[in-house]
């Protein structure tokens, strides 16, 4: 017996600092790389669309290039959302049941239902309302397999008077207006499923929601600024530098909201230091240091604030491209911190024990339904899909009604 | 008034309707003449009583077939050692120590501890909760977890989807995801016994009587639970969390969450 007892302590001492309950050790970390892509992939959504609703509800004019590209990619990044939780259930055959007999008591079953609502009820009409005029055009000049999809995105809607125009012109206005709280109501929903925690004093929190929601905005203008560039680049096509600023201004202002929240955060958790809190600081230090310390507060924050907060004094004399350079980067460093965020979350919460008097580490796998190699996967599949999308929808050479990057007048 | 009726008749048939639909998706291994309205189940421990012999861990993973690897408990021990003050530390007890390895069962190795310089130990049997206000059936998505009338809070295996969100909900760490059937597992008081008139299996072999349990709908003569709430001031483990816990502890120090 006592050899057995030394082969499992021995099996577990390098894994747990401290004391940890049994089932923890069994099944840590219960919830591994696939749910910090959830949350993620969910905020880079909920951001896309919110910068898109600048232009079709706010009237930013400055960002007509990049209206339709942030829409689809909300989309592209919205059919991929639930995957990460797919891939992750222990009976994914069974996934059906949320929607079919949901606990409605249970933030995750909701969650079903504001994703089915946003997916469609939002995103798709919204997209379908803006295209609906280029799918009718596009139907009768496009030959062959494009040409009978577009005619069937029009599903049978084919009157293009301007009466008819200014009917979808007027629902997008109002399914935009409803797709704000919508995206709030997406983002601030996966918050609150972490935030609903009472039982972990890192999760259970009740500015969780609004701390997503706000990092949401800043990683899905990021997104909308990265991936702009890139089409641009790969296009061969100048970018619009006006759209860039102002893109830059709104990345900057959301996130000196969004760090001003995740500050506060920070201060009322150390200075009320509450049960529990010195595991936590210890786990912070130790176990989250390059991703909490040095990803999410200086590469993902106070780099791209500093940055963006020069430009906007200081624009007029950066040059062009430096300011391009410096938007791209601060882009990427927002989309990296940003995941950071995502992991010292999801991971933090699990990286100390219940009970209160243990740590545990963690190494990502390679392989396996919880290595970064599907990690890397299901991330590439929006971006993946959002290449189609682009393929089909913004193609350089078709005419279109609608903005699309690189086709504006000059600004 | 048509549509009055007519709603009252509807409410009428809904209510049967949602208790048979209840029943139907609520599988438990209660035989089928058991009515769980008329039970009440509560256990109470005394910590004071354990010694640790792990004997509750053993029985419970070999009645209820719980995966044999050591880190997949439904009950388990923990050793609380708390060691005296370093000199001229101006407290009154030191560093305090806390392990269960193999969750207690077959006992505890000797402790690293020198003897002379442990304050206190003592061992605290750990189950499911049995909370009034479970917050690991509060948030599962499927309602494949839930709240019998009888107390006890189990998972239908058969419907649970796996996702762990009970598992991270329990404050306790009583819940895990069984790697044989990638569904969540836990206490389930050995309802297949209680509802057979049984105990369970953990107080069932309890050599010390420090698990005591029983039906507060139907008290014996000398009911044990009434007699352990007589004689000891009780705790809850956690009770900040407002989960409302039906497992009662006595002599419970304030160093056990």
């Amino acid at each position: 017996m006592t050899l057995q007892l030394t082969s499992i302590l021995a099996e577990v001492a390098p894994h747990f600092d401290g004391y940890v309950y049994p089932n923890e050790a069994g099944t840590h970390p219960l919830w591994g790389v696939l749910i910090v892509l959830y949350p993620y992939i969910t905020g880079l959504v909920a951001g896309a669309f919110i910068m898109a609703s600048l232009v079709r509800v706010f009237r930013v004019k400055a960002l007509e290039p990049v209206y339709r590209l942030s829409l689809l990619t909300a989309l592209a990044f919205l059919l991929c959302a639930t995957l990460p939780l797919l891939c992750h259930l222990g009976h994914p055959e069974r996934s059906y049941q949320i929607m079919i007999t949901p606990h409605l008591t249970s933030p995750m079953a909701i969650f079903g239902f504001v994703y089915a609502w946003y997916l469609m009820a939002v995103l798709l009409l919204e997209l379908w309302f803006d295209f609906r005029e280029d799918f009718v055009k596009w139907g009768q000049t496009e030959p062959g397999l494009r040409g009978f999809i577009y005619r069937t995105l029009t599903v049978g809607v084919t009157d293009v008077s301007d009466k008819a125009l200014a009917l979808d012109h007027k629902l997008s206005w109002i399914i935009s207006i409803i797709g704000i709280p919508s995206a709030f109501l997406l983002h601030g929903y996966v918050g609150f499923i972490f935030g609903s925690i009472k039982a972990n004093p890192w999760w259970g929190n009740a500015i969780m929601p609004i701390i997503f929601i706000l990092s949401a905005m800043v990683s899905g203008i990021a997104l909308c600024i990265f991936i702009y560039m890139v089409l641009s680049w790969l296009r061969r096509r100048a970018l619009d530098v006006r759209c860039l600023d102002v893109m830059g201004m709104f990345l900057f202002y959301a996130l000196v909201i969004d760090a001003t929240v995740e500050a506060l955060d920070l201060i009322h958790r150390t200075y009320s230091a509450q049960e529990g809190f010195y595991v936590m600081e210890f786990m912070a230090q130790e176990r989250l240091f390059f991703t909490l310390t040095i990803g999410q507060m200086l590469i993902g924050t106070l780099l791209p604030l500093l940055v963006l907060g020069t430009l906007q004094v200081a624009r007029k004399f950066v040059p062009n491209g430096i300011r391009i350079g410096l938007y791209f980067t601060c882009a990427v460093c927002i989309l990296l911190g940003v995941l950071a965020m995502r992991w010292n979350v999801v991971m933090g919460g699990q990286f100390f024990s219940k009970s209160l008097r243990g740590v545990m580490s963690y190494k990502l796998e390679f392989a396996g339904a919880e290595g970064w190699f599907l990690g890397i996967i299901l991330l590439s599949l929006p971006f993946i899909i959002l290449t189609v999308l682009i393929k089909l929808f913004l193609s350089e050479r078709m005419p279109t009604s609608g903005h699309v990057p690189h086709r504006m007048d000059n600004p | 008034m048509l549509a009055t009726i007519g709603g009252v008749f509807a409410g009428l048939l809904a209510l049967p309707a949602a208790r048979a639909l209840k029943k139907k998706f609520s599988k438990t291994t209660a035989p089928s003449d058991y009515d769980a309205s008329k039970h009440k189940w509560l256990m109470c421990l005394d910590v004071d009583k354990c010694i640790g012999c792990g004997l509750c861990a053993d029985a419970c993973k070999t009645e209820n077939h719980v995966p044999e690897a050591p880190h997949f408990f439904r009950t388990w021990i923990e050793r609380y050692i708390i060691k005296k003050p370093a000199p001229n530390s101006i407290t009154l007890r030191g560093e305090v120590m806390v392990d269960s390895p193999n969750g207690g069962r077959g006992g505890f190795p000797p402790s690293l501890v020198p003897r002379d310089e442990i304050l206190k130990a003592f061992f605290v049997p750990k189950l499911c909760n049995l909370c009034e206000a479970s917050p690991c059936t509060q948030v599962c998505p499927v309602g494949a977890t839930f709240d019998t009338p009888d107390g006890a809070v189990l998972v239908d295996p058969t419907y649970c989807i796996g996702c762990g969100f009970c598992i991270q909900a329990c404050p306790y760490g009583c819940r895990f995801l069984s790697p044989e059937t990638k569904t969540a597992e836990k206490c389930t008081l050995c309802y297949h016994r209680i509802t057979r008139g049984l105990k369970p299996a953990c107080v069932e072999i309890c050599p010390t009587q420090a698990r005591v349990f029983g039906d507060l709908k139907n008290p014996i003569e000398d009911d044990p639970l009434q007699a352990f709430v007589h004689k000891n001031k009780v705790n809850t483990l956690k009770p900040h969390l407002g989960t409302n816990p039906r497992v009662l502890y006595a002599n419970l120090d304030k160093e056990v969450r």
